[in-house]
């Protein structure tokens, strides 16, 4: 019962509050901790050397001269990382991602590093390595990547998914296919049938803070690592494997950070800091810059997609095709898929197919970026759906709710929907009083949806009352979006204590078992569900502690409010037992008073939502000003509501952002032309308006508080909902993304000239 | 590296003309310590002008106005006189950077960084501007739109700086405006930059002045756009004349900022905009 994952109607004392953050005066008074901010004794400066050629051989690396220079304490290549990774194809991928062997994959892949005792040293070190490549051709973009004249990046791969095998090694790693129903047939039941091609353009997390970590490994074969990391655990088991040390000796300790978004989910500098560290026998701390951030960190996949859909006048869509086109960067990923697997999720549709073509670039390896390859589906069809309801005179809104998934409807991917929000989030957008609002000259108004998955995975947490009544509450998973307060505040609610007297932390690799990374949503959902155990466990041992102290049998025991009830009329005399005055005796009645719970969270609730957004465009430049925006989400329960808005503004301004300017600009030469803030134009805040929020909750059956993930879902639907009210604002249907000055112009001039 | 603080532009002309190695300047330091971080320079002497009296004063005059190579943005925008007398530059001025970026920046160093987007140029040419260079040996004057010669080129020797920057004072119904285009509201390198400077005489144009940035490899001076102006009151057909003067002037780059066609297209637009607002500040009516 205490371990009961089923969703059960309560009322919350603490759960839904908007209690103070834990974090806060630490982050505004700038004694955080994030990733540059550890320091070593002996500590030394690392850096890297990156290719300056998008595809290249190594024809040859000399260090000497780098060693002899005075301060420099290591040179490392990827001799000095050698491969342990024993026929593991995606672990062999990180390690080559980490340090080039042989050849460069990309503009700004690691070549050698060096380790010295100051910043100056290790720049001049950096000089001082003569590399010798040999220019090969490259490719940049996903259409000529997959032509068969295109240059082939690994000459070991051949197409996964496609029958008969095929026997040339090509860019294009995988094939998938998924969809039910003759689409054919839907298709001949239309009385609309609309065709689109897509583009969207690469971009990146942008999270303010560079990767950062200080590494030190002993001769013993023990080692630490503080990084900036949305998995601890996971850098541990991955840093490990790559550098031939035991799990239990490598000690990890996640800083605070300063976003990560997806982008913090895999290694590239703490191998090599590590590597640096074990060859120099002294402490290395790595910063990334700006630069390198974006040359030879994780952003999203740039995207080539095709959507043909078919309507009946009423609505009513009978078929709908995708075919999508996914760059993973140098090396292969299964982004197309989730692709696949989000395009037409807020849907029910009779006959769909979603086609995905995973294909590798000369760009940096691809790494997640919330909600992975789910916005540029949804542009897709988002923008496709809104084509149709033109054709068939309809409200845009209408014809969402018409094909709505709900309860019971099958996902393109397989499994059949619980209880879902999407219909929920689309009334309330048809009721909202943004839809009823004025629009002025140059002004339109577009709406579009969102899905995402959202994940469990593994947990541990320990909660230890102290002598005071007190709790810590260790968590292992790390705070990207408010962890340490939604899980202090569930543990509060579950003990019937103040929200005050809980403090989590978040525990390092030696303190907790596994537990997965802060990805798909899954924090609160996860670990929400460990501390509701482990604090339900705690419990357990505080009626037996109240019971002893009493004298009476448990079972007369009962927990009621933050404090031990003795049941019945033989114990009407017994005053209550606090939960502090049980753990001021604890000494004398068993010791310490814990509770611990690990588990693999399974049946996260699914995020469904839709958004409003109003532009402006100015008729002679092309640019768009977004005037007004609301978002509203399924959260299944919001634990604290500040954090869930400010996840869907979060996300909303992401999204707007990539909508309307951000993008990786690459030179015919093959180089990143934009790797800083100035010319990769995240939106500044002038630019935004206020977001507003609505949050809907529709309990998710799996989770004792009905919670659902709610970090990634709202970042899906903004590319759509842009294009959209631009599309309303001027009649001009832009495919795209960034919609940026110069292509809305020229889609404007297009227009003009009929 | 060294660090030096000369008293007076004399002092530090000298300074320079006695450096073998690499010698930077240092005004507001927006551009040079940017570039020091990125490792794109590696000085051997930094001379700071910020300890030069002369170089931290704005001086009104009965010619107008001179405004000191240390002066910060920030500080034109608190200079009742100067705005009121050229809103157009100190709006310009306002825009380089961020508020941050205010505090430090100089219109003297945004001239030498000699970037053909540098926002403050425009508006200084429009308004006839005059840059101030003391050298070792002698001292000159230089119109604005002949100090840079090319992207990160200047005419200034290398044992010359600039101590001040002279604005006239404007003639009577006389007004200049400064609009650039960035696909951002702020923090951001124009992709265009116009600027417009009129003079009126009964309700007409009498004198014009128009400045294009970042349209080719340093900011321009237009003439046949001012000739567009001259004898209108803004009608349309002199707004259109306008608008094609401006763009036919363009010789722009494709870069990741903006292409040639759409730099060419959005300098004709601002023009016509820029236009109108100075025109409305010298007081005429449309």
């Amino acid at each position: 019962m205490t371990h009961d994952k089923s969703y059960v109607e309560k009322d919350y004392k603490v759960v839904g509050s908007r209690v103070k953050r834990p974090d806060g005066i630490d982050k505004v008074t700038g004694k955080a901790r994030y990733g540059a901010d550890a320091s070593a004794p002996g500590g030394l400066v690392g850096r890297v050397l990156r290719s300056p050629h998008p595809h290249a051989q190594i024809l040859k690396i000399n260090t000497a001269k780098a060693e002899k220079l005075a301060g420099v304490k290591a040179v490392i290549t990827s001799a000095d990382l050698p491969d342990l990774t024993n026929g593991d194809q995606g672990m062999a991928h990180i390690l080559e991602n980490c340090m080039a062997r042989g050849r460069a994959l990309y503009d700004g892949h690691a070549v050698a590093a060096v380790a010295a005792v100051d910043e100056q040293t290790a720049a001049k070190a950096l000089k001082l390595i003569d590399v010798k490549y040999k220019k090969l051709p490259h490719v940049t973009d996903v259409d000529e990547a997959m032509q068969p004249e295109a240059p082939v990046l690994h000459d070991n791969m051949f197409t996964r998914g496609v029958e008969p095998a095929p026997t040339k090694p090509s860019n294009i790693s995988a094939r998938t296919q998924m969809g039910y129903g003759d689409v054919d047939a839907g298709f001949a039941e239309a009385d609309v049938i609309v065709e689109r091609s897509y583009k969207t353009e690469q971009t990146h997390q942008g999270y303010i803070e560079p990767h950062a970590c200080l590494a030190s490994v002993n001769p013993d074969g023990t080692a630490e690592l503080w990084v900036t990391t949305q998995g601890h655990f996971t850098f541990r088991n991955v840093c490990s494997t790559l550098l031939g040390l035991d799990i239990a000796k490598l000690k990890v300790t996640s800083s605070e950070i300063g976003g990560g978004f997806g982008g913090k989910t895999h290694v590239w500098a703490e191998p090599v800091a590590l590597a640096l560290s074990r060859k120099a026998n002294r402490p290395v701390k790595l910063v990334m810059s700006r630069d390198e951030v974006f040359r030879a960190s994780g952003p999203t996949s740039s995207t080539s997609i095709d959507i043909k859909m078919g309507a009946k006048k009423d609505g009513t869509i009978t078929a709908a095709v995708a075919e999508m086109r996914y760059q993973g960067g140098a090396f292969p990923g299964t982004w197309a898929m989730l692709g696949c697997m989000t395009a037409f999720a807020c849907y029910s549709i009779k006959n769909n197919r979603s086609v995905g073509w995973d294909v590798v670039v000369n760009r940096p390896k691809v790494a997640a970026y919330r909600a992975p390859s789910a916005p540029m589906a949804a542009f897709a069809v988002e923008s496709t759906i809104d084509v149709i309801a033109k054709e068939i005179g309809k409200s845009p809104i209408d014809v969402r709710l018409k094909n709505v998934a709900r309860e019971g409807t099958q996902a393109p991917y397989g499994p059949t929907y619980g209880p879902i929000g999407i219909e929920n989030t689309l009334e309330a957008v048809k009721a909202h009083p943004h839809m009823r609002a004025k629009l002025k000259k140059n002004q339109g108004r577009g709406v579009a949806c969102g899905f995402w998955f959202n994940i469990g995975g593994q947990t541990c947490v320990d909660l230890n009352i102290g002598i005071d009544g007190t709790v810590n509450l260790n968590v292992g998973t790390v705070d990207v979006g408010g962890a340490r307060s939604s899980m202090a505040m569930i543990a509060a609610e579950e003990l019937g204590i103040s929200y005050d007297d809980v403090k989590a932390t978040i525990g390092d690799t030696a303190s907790l078992g596994h537990n997965d990374t802060t990805e798909g949503s899954r924090g609160t959902f996860s670990s929400g569900m460990a501390t509701i155990f482990a604090a339900r466990d705690a419990i357990g041992v505080l009626k037996q502690r109240a019971a002893t102290m009493w004298g009476i049998p448990l079972e007369d025991v009962e927990w009621q409010d933050g404090q031990a009830i003795a049941m019945g009329d033989m114990h009407s005399n017994l005053p209550a037992l606090t939960l502090k005055e049980i753990a001021a005796k604890s000494g004398r009645t068993g010791g310490p008073i814990a509770g611990h719970n690990e588990v693999v969270a399974d049946g996260a609730g699914m995020g469904f939502a839709s958004h409003i957004c109003d532009v402006e465009v100015d008729p002679e430049t092309g640019r768009s000003q977004i005037v007004r925006y609301t978002v509203v989400q399924d959260a299944g329960k919001a634990i604290h509501p500040d954090y869930v808005e400010g996840q869907f503004q979060g996300a909303a301004a992401q999204g707007i952002g990539w909508a309307l300017n951000e993008e990786y600009i690459y030179g015919d030469d093959g180089r990143l032309q934009n790797p800083g803030f100035l010319d990769y134009r995240i939106p500044v805040c002038s630019d935004m308006p206020f977001i507003d929020t609505k949050i809907l909750e529709v309990p998710n059956p799996n989770h004792p508080y009905g919670i659902r993930g709610v970090g990634e879902t709202s970042i899906v639907p903004p590319l759509g909902a842009v294009g959209n009210a631009i599309a309303d604002a001027t009649g001009v249907r832009m495919t795209h993304a960034p919609m940026s000055p110069p292509r809305v112009l020229s889609a404007l001039d297009a227009r003009d000239a009929g | 590296m060294r660090y030096e603080k000369p008293a007076t532009a004399k002092e530090a002309a000298g300074l320079l003309a006695k450096e073998k190695g690499a010698a930077f300047l240092l005004g507001g330091g927006t551009d040079l310590l940017v570039k020091l971080k990125m490792g794109m320079v590696e000085p051997d002497l930094v001379v700071d002008v910020k300890h030069i009296a002369k170089a931290n004063e704005i001086q009104t005059t009965a010619k107008g106005f001179s405004i000191g190579a240390a002066v910060p943005s920030a500080r034109l925008t608190e200079h009742k006189a100067l705005q009121k007398a050229w809103p157009g530059v100190v709006e310009a001025a306002n825009l380089i950077g961020s508020d941050q970026i205010q505090g430090r920046c100089t219109l003297a160093g945004n001239l030498c960084n000699a970037s053909p987007a540098a926002d403050s140029v425009p508006a200084m040419i429009a308004a006839g501007a005059k840059a101030v260079i003391v050298g070792a040996k002698k001292r000159r004057t230089v119109p604005v739109e002949k100090v840079a010669t090319g992207p990160g080129q200047t005419c200034l020797g290398s044992d010359e700086l600039i101590e001040s920057i002279t604005l006239p004072k404007p003639g009577p119904r006389t007004g200049d405006a400064y609009l650039r285009f960035i696909p951002r509201t702020e923090m951001d390198i124009a992709v265009v930059g116009v600027a417009v400077c009129v003079t009126l005489e009964r309700g007409r144009v009498k004198t014009a002045r128009v400045a294009l940035g970042a349209v080719a490899p340093t900011a321009i001076l237009v003439p046949a756009a001012a000739r567009a102006l001259v004898g209108t009151s803004l009608d349309d057909e002199a707004l259109e004349k306008l608008a094609r003067a401006c763009s036919a002037a363009c010789n722009p780059i494709d870069d990741k900022r903006g292409t040639v066609e759409y730099r060419t297209r959005l300098a004709g637009v601002l023009a016509k905009r820029a236009a109108k607002i100075a025109f409305a500040r010298a007081g005429g009516k449309s």
